[in-house]
């Protein structure tokens, strides 16, 4: 098996763990990563901030260098929920849209680049829900993680508003892909609530409060994991503060999913960069 | 885009909002975005409130409200509008046009997102601390850069941030894209 691969800028920086975790889990797996050849960025959350059309050419003209690439690979894959949500709804709009389409690839002409939509944009959660699942996981699992509760996070953009293999209100993709490895699952209500994204830039008082509520809700479990970079930073990068305002101990160990599942597989911490977290993973490492 | 041209407060008021109103016009004033929202509580408007102002033209008070800057696209209100309202596009759409009328209320966000779509104009991929750095620059307010300090000094430790640009990362410059975007945006 074989996927194209578009890492996105986080993956690059703040969740450089990320990227070498999902590279990790997915060589022990036996599937092989290609990477889009000079991909740049989607456009995050700051390009429909400023443009309608730059918030369609930029993930467009990833996913017209993917089509370029190998034509027996059909599937992007995409860890950070983000660039996610930005390339597929690229493909889903220009698809129901030519005048849009015609738009987009007017912009990516100077490059000598085109959009045909001959690729499908894939989560990284759908290709091990999927894919792979509990079954195909449950052969590589060495060492069990059964004395662990776990919390899944889903956060938004990799189940809304294009719900493609989960429940969007009340996701549950995750729980058999943590109960294959042994550990137990955290029932929540916060599985799917925002983290605050963007807001804990311009506005952190209001995304912290966003989180307490987050961690505060994950008592009880030994770890969150989680399914993208932005989730991951809001949720480990401000505990100190979030603790000292909530007047309670709100420290959390918070994982990436491929760095726990990594883990049951028997692939190293320092494989999976776990010291590179920032929230208190000692007892993973 | 930084070269963008700023409209004039008349330009500003009901064009910017036509659009937007276009897309909401099958609103029912139900209430479930409100209902659906993690931070209505936090908002001057609500959104349902938001919508029948925008549908009623009320320009000045939806353009200074901060409800739409408080948006996080979290998408539950896309999900579960009963018209199928595109919501949170509608909220992205409000964020674009208070950019573009550089309402002031609306300039740290409008700055922040400015500020990173620059770094990545220039080298295709986000350069974080560079993007940081300009946003700083531009707020020209120290309190903000002293929040960013514990998680910036985190990152540095753990080498996931630089203070000086990695020169052996390949450079994908968007300009030609970006230029195209907006001289195509002028003409539509």
């Amino acid at each position: 098996m074989k996927y194209l691969y578009y890492p996105g800028c986080s993956l690059e920086g703040t969740a450089l763990e990320y990227d070498r975790s999902t590279r990790a889990l997915f060589q022990a797996l036996g599937i092989e990563l290609i990477e889009i050849e000079g991909w740049t960025c989607c456009g995050a959350s700051a390009a429909e901030a400023e443009s309608d059309l730059l918030s369609y050419a930029l993930p467009a003209r990833n996913l017209a260098i993917a089509e370029s690439m190998d034509d027996s690979v059909k599937d992007i894959l995409v860890p950070c929920s983000a660039c996610y949500l930005n390339l597929r709804r690229a493909a889903e709009e220009t698809r129901k849209n030519p005048d849009l389409l015609k738009r987009v690839n007017q912009a990516m002409e100077p490059e000598g680049l085109k959009l045909q939509n001959a690729k499908r944009v894939r989560h990284l959660l759908d290709v091990l829900v999927s894919d792979i699942g509990a079954e195909g996981l449950s052969d590589h699992i060495h060492s069990a993680m059964d004395q662990y509760r776990v919390a899944p996070y889903y956060g938004c953009q990799c189940l809304r508003p294009y719900a493609v293999f989960d429940d969007p209100e009340d996701p549950t993709s995750m729980d058999p892909l943590i109960l294959a490895t042994g550990a137990s699952v955290h029932k929540w209500h916060m599985a799917a609530k925002c983290c605050g994204a963007s807001l804990m830039n311009i506005q952190p008082e209001i995304a912290q409060e966003m989180v307490a509520a987050i961690l505060s809700g994950a008592q009880g479990a030994d770890a969150i994991v989680t399914v993208c970079p932005m989730c991951q930073m809001n949720l480990e990068g401000y505990q100190n503060q979030i603790s000292r305002s909530a007047h309670q101990d709100l420290h959390r160990p918070i994982l990436y999913l491929p760095q726990f599942l990594g883990l049951a597989m028997g692939v190293t911490p320092r494989e999976l960069s776990i010291e590179m977290n920032l929230s208190r993973v000692s007892a993973f490492i | 885009m930084k070269t963008a041209k700023r409209a004039t407060p008349h330009e500003s008021s009901d064009a910017l909002l036509a659009p937007i109103r276009e897309e909401l016009r099958a609103c029912i004033q139900c209430g479930t975005c409100t209902a659906s929202c993690r931070n209505a509580h936090l908002m001057d408007f609500t959104p349902r409130r938001l919508w029948r102002l925008v549908l009623t033209g009320n320009t000045e008070e939806v353009f200074h409200s901060r409800t739409f800057a408080l948006c996080s696209a979290c998408y539950y209100c896309t999900l579960r509008c009963p018209r199928g309202l595109p919501l949170t596009e509608a909220m992205h759409a409000l964020k674009r046009a208070a950019a573009h009328a550089d309402i002031a209320e609306y300039r740290p966000s409008a700055r922040f997102y400015g500020s990173f779509l620059d770094s990545v104009r220039r080298h295709g991929r986000v350069n974080e601390m560079e993007f940081m750095r300009r946003y700083f620059i531009l707020m020209k307010n120290p309190a903000i850069p002293i929040k960013f300090t514990p998680l910036g000094i985190k990152l540095l430790r753990k080498g996931k941030i630089s203070v000086f640009p990695d020169k052996s990362k390949p450079e994908h410059p968007l300009d030609q894209i970006f230029r195209r975007v907006e001289e195509l945006e002028k003409t539509k």
